[in-house]
């Protein structure tokens, strides 16, 4: 593994942890169950690949095995598309509404039940900590299902006069870094709207998609509406690609994300993309200080900084720039890094050898272009994927590590002098997704949100969810509304 | 060489979000603090105690009885630390100071018309002056809520500078009543007034009002003493008072201490807890890392 120099001192004689350290408190595994090895959900059952390849899928805090994952190929994708184009045309989209909703209030209620079991399983195969994923991915999920399931039959009141009907099979590809909560993302508009579902996970972290087919044929909901299918990026190629998927919805890197859109071109395939970010989080000198330091902290160290919505560039007036990052620095000594397990863990591990690799290149070409790094002091475990906290300071426009999504724990820090400035760097990125905006006046936040190119504009608070408020980007942040009402619309025609 | 501060203008203290204020205090609350690490912070806490006796029914015998408890936390739990001190009114300090003799428990006297603090200052300065020459180590003031609420941030701060004097050698912790304040920028704006003004310690409540401490306002509170800090490098200290009962309330706070301002304020010297009930809370829950098992209430001694 690269090792990368880091300065070990740290900004002030504030002492954390030294004399008083929280004994571990790992969350108990014992009521988790887990397979030695997972096929493919089709059709209501788990069935053997006809590729009949695995992969495995490890616990990227351990780099220990978990269980082995089947591998989907062309076959097995044809399989599932068809499953679902039959039951679609069979059961679904003849499914009053109100019955429909009735499915999906079950999955939601499973998901409940089982939600301490959803979310040791989520932080095991991916990294996060027990925290994220017990206080926020699993209830989360639950709440998308939930939220949905309202609309299932209420859709001619959502657009009135408009006649809102499915699509068909709706082909979703979705990320590492919320699992359940992405499929949820996907999987509850498409039920409430009358689509059946084809869902392949990322490769890393297939297990609570898996977790959550088995709960999809414990609620009886009709063989084929969903079908989950594992693999790598060929077998998401072949979702993408088959002639009987009507609508695409992916959400992942900008690079894929453009591949998908140059594969469906000429074709009838409509398409949602949720692709990266590199937001600007602008704290104002009227900001709270102490709690923007909170948001700053919540908006990049989140889920490793896995989010594409992390607030990664922070912009700072000047004339409090020296206070906040004092501040910020004693804060991040009190992030305690280590296994994703315990309770007290702020920051888990990277979720992959691959991303840490990438994490670590752009440090070294942020070192490489002049910033200024600053990490906190803490120690790494010896074994798994793990990043410090990490800030680069003195950085501009320019800067590369500006421009570019790292998707890890690493924030660079700009300064400005005027509302003007704070705008126009905040939208100087070929990302728009998210954005975020401390001060303590309300005409200022207004202002700003007017004119940011953003989808989703957070004020004195950052990274909060809500099945309720619509997510999705500009520019090359993709296109598309995922939650709330706007969330229907990609899977209706009107 | 004299050292100066400049004293802010506090009507421009740093604004407090209340909601930002509330999810950091969770975060806190979701720390699970276990085992040894538990047993440590159990006895940090019974350590930290000013143990307090503030009724009009206090008497010579009530406040010796609490005095021996206070040095005699449980004697058959080997290794029990001391409280801090006990908190009595100016006329028992007294007593307190010859009943713990020997002991090294400090005795903190409230004063200036505690708890309303609707008096004169010459009122104020000779009960102040009262309880230290009878020996007080430390004093508990009450700010003026009516004149902070006026806007009078003048007075507050002459107010607090003349009880300082008077305190000479004894530590002063200011009282800012925060249930009567109302919002977190006033118990921001209150605190920076209490620090600049000489305060040796802040203090959220006189326990006759209600809401006493909380954590959301002890966190505002441990932000401005950060902030003065950094700008200074004095240290002030903090305690909560009233309202605090729990074993696991009293270490959700020192968690909060201890990541807010860090591992030197985790002694009795900078953080206090006003607090009566929360030593045989604390000791019911040492005796069960000990034992396995919870003992019933009277197994513990109430004095």
């Amino acid at each position: 593994m690269n090792k990368i120099e880091t300065s070990e001192k740290t900004s002030t004689n504030l002492s954390f942890f030294k004399e008083w350290k929280y004994a571990p408190a790992p969350e108990s595994k014992d009521h988790i169950q887990l397979k030695k090895q997972y096929g493919l959900f089709i059709n209501g059952e788990f069935v053997s690949p006809t590729s009949k390849r695995y992969f495995d899928t490890i616990n990227p805090a351990t780099e220990e095995k978990i269980a082995e994952i089947a591998e989907a190929d062309e076959k097995d994708v044809d399989l599932a598309v068809n499953a679902a184009a039959k039951a679609y045309n069979n059961v679904w989209k003849k499914m009053p509404g109100k019955e429909r909703a009735k499915y999906i209030y079950r999955i939601a209620r499973m998901i409940q039940e089982r939600a301490r079991e959803f979310a040791v399983i989520e932080s095991m195969d991916g990294g996060k900590p027990i925290r994220e994923s017990r206080d926020i991915d699993i209830p989360l999920a639950a709440n998308h299902f939930f939220y949905y399931a309202g609309w299932a039959d209420k859709l001619n009141y959502a657009f009135p006069n408009r006649n809102p009907q499915p699509i068909g099979v709706a082909g979703q590809i979705i990320p590492w870094n919320f699992p359940l909560l992405m499929a949820a993302w996907k999987i509850a508009p498409a039920l409430a709207t009358g689509n059946t579902v084809v869902l392949k996970p990322a490769e890393t972290t297939s297990l609570t998609a898996l977790k959550l087919a088995e709960i999809i044929a414990e609620s009886r909901l009709p063989d084929g509406v969903v079908n989950i299918v594992t693999g790598f990026g060929k077998t998401g190629a072949a979702i993408v690609n088959h002639p009987k998927v009507n609508k695409v919805a992916f959400t992942g890197s900008t690079d894929v994300g453009k591949i998908i859109q140059k594969a469906i071109a000429g074709t009838s395939k409509r398409v949602t993309l949720e692709l990266g970010g590199k937001a600007a989080n602008i704290v104002f000198d009227d900001a709270p200080i102490d709690q923007a330091v909170e948001g700053i902290v919540n908006g990049i160290f989140f889920n490793q900084g896995h989010v594409c919505c992390a607030g990664s560039r922070l912009l700072v007036q000047e004339g409090v720039a020296d206070i906040v990052i004092r501040k910020l620095k004693d804060r991040m000594e009190t992030l305690i890094v280590g296994d994703p397990l315990d309770k007290n863990t702020d920051i888990g591990a990277i979720n992959s050898k691959e991303q840490l690799l990438k994490i670590q290149d752009y440090i070294k070409i942020g070192i490489n272009e002049g910033a200024e790094l600053h990490q906190s002091s803490c120690s790494l475990p010896n074994k798994g994927f793990f990043c410090k906290p990490t800030l680069f300071l003195n950085t501009s426009q320019s800067h590369r590590l500006v421009q570019e999504e790292i998707f890890g724990p690493v924030l660079t820090v700009q300064t400005f002098r005027t509302v003007e400035e704070a705008i126009e760097k905040a939208n100087n990125i070929p990302y728009g997704l998210s954005a975020g905006v401390w001060t303590d006046k309300g005409s200022k936040i207004f202002n700003l949100t007017t004119k940011m190119r953003a989808g989703v504009v957070w004020a004195n608070t950052y990274n909060k969810f809500d099945p309720t408020s619509p997510f999705g980007g500009y520019k090359e942040s993709g296109f598309g509304r995922e939650g709330g009402l706007h969330g229907l619309l990609p899977y209706l025609s009107l | 060489m004299m050292n100066t501060v400049d004293i802010p203008n506090f009507r421009m203290s740093p604004v407090v979000d209340q909601v930002g204020v509330e999810e950091r205090v969770a975060r806190f609350t979701s720390r699970s603090i276990k085992k040894s690490s538990k047993l440590q912070a159990l006895k940090l806490a019974l350590n930290m105690i000013d143990l307090t006796t503030l009724e009009g029914k206090d008497t010579t015998g009530k406040v010796k009885q609490m005095c021996y408890k206070a040095a005699h936390m449980c004697d058959q739990l080997p290794g029990i630390p001391t409280v801090a001190a006990v908190c009595v009114y100016p006329n028992h300090v007294r007593t307190a100071k010859e009943a713990l003799i020997g002991t090294g428990i400090k005795v903190a006297s409230v004063a200036t018309a505690f708890p309303s603090g609707n008096t004169t200052r010459e009122v104020k300065l000779a009960d102040v002056r009262f309880a230290v020459d009878e020996g007080a180590d430390e004093i508990d003031m009450v700010i003026s809520r009516g004149e902070f609420l006026e806007g009078n941030y003048s007075f507050v701060f002459d107010e607090i500078s003349a009880i300082k004097e008077a305190c000479s050698s004894s530590r002063l912790k200011v009282i800012l009543e925060t249930g009567e304040l109302s919002t977190l920028d006033n118990i921001r704006r209150a605190s920076d007034i209490a620090i600049y003004a000489g305060a040796d310690f802040i203090k959220t409540s006189t326990g006759k009002i209600q809401p006493a401490a909380t954590m959301p306002v002890t966190l505002v509170m441990l932000q401005a003493i950060k902030d003065y800090y950094y700008k200074t490098g004095k240290m002030v200290g903090m305690k909560p008072a009233g309202g605090i009962s729990s074993s696991k309330l009293a270490i959700h706070y020192l968690v909060m201490v201890h990541e807010t301002l860090g591992e030197r304020w985790l002694t009795n010297e900078w953080f206090r807890f006003g607090a009566s009930s929360l030593a045989n809370d604390i000791l019911m829950q040492i005796a069960k890392e000990k034992s396995g098992t919870y003992q019933g209430k009277d197994y513990f001694s109430n004095d």
